[in-house]
């Protein structure tokens, strides 16, 4: 029963750090790799809000998210907008970006800037308290963290199917000159995919960092999850990333019941090597296979 | 030439009349730049075409002796290992078409399985510094050949990962010294013969790789880059082109990796450092996509940068970064091809 409830709340994690990534690559075909940096930045920002300007916590939320899906449109309009085309340029800029905004937050204190190194920074949780379901303990914030993943999933398929921005999206992330042809401005979708997705990373940190401790480090890590995600269940595939993320979190809450927390990493990459040998393609990544694939 | 003198009268011209000028500029024939056999018909041409060449080799092999101490010899030899890891970077990504983003994993195989036999077993130096190249090599293509059949990004990210995977899964089973991380590792323990050693390795490294892609094999490799449906329509295998590539790409990065455990006398997760994959790629895009010797040259310029920034943390990171942004909005083609289109030119001022 432990390995049932966590196993969902660690998936719905995987899930919230990899879907703002997959939105950015299944519309526009950009590799976002500052995804990591946003969620690390948001985790940051709400922070600095709250406690150095004492704002109240959901208008810092509020303000954060909103200054994040702006920088990740800035991002596009201003920096990959004239790279794009070039994927290898594509991924070494966005990650350049990364480094910035990662190591940024790490560097010493020069001048009025304070670098956020040395002490801890957590964010408080939405409510405290447990709850116990089926004999389990589980605290609110996890409650909270699957209930967010379900909205955002739902809220994306409604979006995505109901939405004249959406429906823009999936005709994006189909067939590209098509879209175009019917009128669909590829650079505006794609700064709206961007903003979004940057959003959704926003709304992954907030929900997940009440668990564990601000770091940057944490960006390489979610980094790292999101790509996992997405290679396993086929760049760009919805379903293949609910999935994948689904197949992670079981794996390494049944690891860190079973064996030990430490092994997760090893399980991680055992899975990612795994499911390349048996479908190089991910496992819902059969459709674009010929174009992306040899 | 005539054009030679002609551009140096009329730059003090220019201003001095009122007529209309315009900037004329000129292409040597392609005849010249190229080596055939035209290239030797004068001692001129012949060093038109050695001047150059002979300057990176003199210059490389003159710089332990400029350096003004001991730290900046240490710093020679990292920015020489890093050198390495660039003119992988470049030869992978711009003649196999493997964009490898996690150098550092190449380092990282490279240093632990050339330490392991100078800890563990007592090997001399020299050969474990062989054995980890050329097994590391063997032990990054063995791990990278499920990745081999993705194209472009996909093989991007997966490359991305290794690293970071890699280092976990040494902290979590602890091995070979776990977090702290193993020492004394024996090295050779004089300044210059591993000054001299990369440097030599650098040069080899780079005449050797200019060499292959004019070969057969080099043909094959750019073939599977630039169209690689092409290449297995000929009944070639696209997987086993590409992972003869990443073996010789994966020699130079193992190389840095062994290099820097036995200059360190140390090895542990710190080989896989972000700084291992970042670097060098902003090295490749300054000092030149494509040319080899010109992410050689960015990585020299850009360590001793980076070096003088130790001071403030992680400024240096955010350098590269910076470097890398700018150079690839701004001047994607880099400096080395900046400098070779300018030495193949002649610019003079003309009357209209």
């Amino acid at each position: 029963m432990d390995v049932l409830i966590y196993g969902v709340i660690n998936s719905v994690v995987y899930m919230l750090m990899a879907l703002g990534f997959t939105l950015v690559y299944g519309v526009s075909r950009l590799p976002n790799f500052a995804h990591g940096a946003l969620y690390v930045l948001t985790g940051f920002l709400t922070w600095t809000f709250v406690n150095n300007l004492n704002l109240n916590y959901f208008l810092s939320i509020i303000i954060t998210l909103v200054i994040v899906s702006l920088l990740g449109a800035g991002l596009y309009a201003f920096v990959l907008k004239r790279v794009r085309g070039m994927p290898v340029s594509e991924i070494i800029v966005s990650f350049a970006i990364a480094l910035i905004i990662l190591e940024g937050l790490r560097l010493q204190d020069i001048g009025p800037f304070k670098g956020f190194i040395g002490s801890s920074y957590a964010l408080p949780a939405f409510i405290e308290g447990t709850v116990s379901i089926a004999g389990v303990t589980v605290d609110y914030q996890r409650l909270i963290i699957i209930a967010v993943g379900a909205v955002l999933v739902v809220g994306m398929w409604v979006f995505t199917r109901h939405q004249k921005v959406g429906l823009a999206f999936r005709g994006m992330a189909q067939d590209e000159r098509a879209a175009m042809m019917l009128g669909i401005d590829s650079d505006r979708m794609a700064v709206v995919a961007l903003a979004v997705g940057s959003a959704l990373a926003g709304v992954a940190a907030i929900t997940v960092y009440p668990l564990g401790q601000i770091t940057a480090e944490s960006g390489y890590h979610v980094l790292n999850a999101a790509l996992a995600v997405c290679i396993v269940g086929g760049l760009g595939s919805w379903m293949g990333a609910i999935l994948a993320s689904f197949i992670f979190g079981f794996a390494t809450t049944a690891a860190a019941f079973f064996g030990a927390p430490r092994y997760q990493d090893v399980i991680l990459f055992a899975l990612i090597v795994l499911v390349l040998i048996v479908r190089p393609s991910g496992l819902f990544g059969r459709q674009k296979e010929l174009e992306e694939r040899v | 030439m005539r054009t030679d003198t002609g551009f140096l009268r009329n730059l003090g011209m220019r201003r001095s009349s009122s007529d209309e000028w315009r900037r004329e500029r000129l292409d040597r024939g392609l005849k010249v730049r190229t080596e055939g056999l035209y290239a030797v018909s004068s001692w001129r041409e012949m060093l038109y075409l050695v001047g150059p060449r002979a300057a990176l080799i003199v210059g490389l092999l003159l710089l332990p002796l400029v350096a003004p101490n001991l730290y900046w010899q240490r710093v020679l030899c990292v920015a020489g290992a890093y050198a390495l890891l660039a003119i992988t970077f470049d030869f992978l990504a711009n003649y196999v078409g493997l964009v490898c983003v996690g150098g550092a994993f190449m380092t990282g195989v490279g240093g632990y399985v050339s330490g392991i036999f100078t800890f563990y077993l007592g090997f001399p130096w020299p050969v474990s510094m062989l054995l980890g190249t050329v097994l590391g090599a063997a032990l990054v293509t063995l791990l990278w050949l499920p990745s081999l059949p993705l194209r472009g990004i996909y093989f991007a990210i997966l490359t991305f990962m290794f690293p970071f995977l890699a280092r976990g899964i040494i902290l979590a089973l602890d091995a070979f010294g776990g977090t702290l991380g193993l020492g004394p590792v024996a090295g050779p323990d004089n300044i210059w013969l591993e000054n001299y050693m990369v440097i030599i390795v650098m040069l080899v490294a780079v005449f050797g790789l200019r060499r292959l892609v004019g070969e057969d094999t080099g043909i094959m490799f750019l073939g599977v880059k630039d169209n690689d449906v092409a290449v297995q329509a000929s009944g070639i295998s696209i997987t086993r082109v590409k992972a003869k590539g990443l073996f010789i790409g994966a020699l130079g990065g193992c190389f840095a990796g062994a290099y820097i455990v036995h200059l360190y006398n140390f090895m542990g997760t710190s080989l896989f450092a972000t700084d291992f994959s970042i670097l060098p790629i902003a090295a490749t895009v300054m000092g030149g996509s494509g040319t080899l010797a010109g992410p050689m040259l960015g990585a020299l310029i850009l360590t001793p940068l980076s070096e003088l920034l130790r001071g403030f943390g992680q400024l240096r990171v955010v350098l590269y970064a910076l470097v890398l942004i700018g150079f690839i909005m701004f001047k994607p083609e880099g400096i080395l091809n900046w400098l070779t289109r300018k030495y193949h030119q002649f610019e003079q001022w003309k009357k209209v």
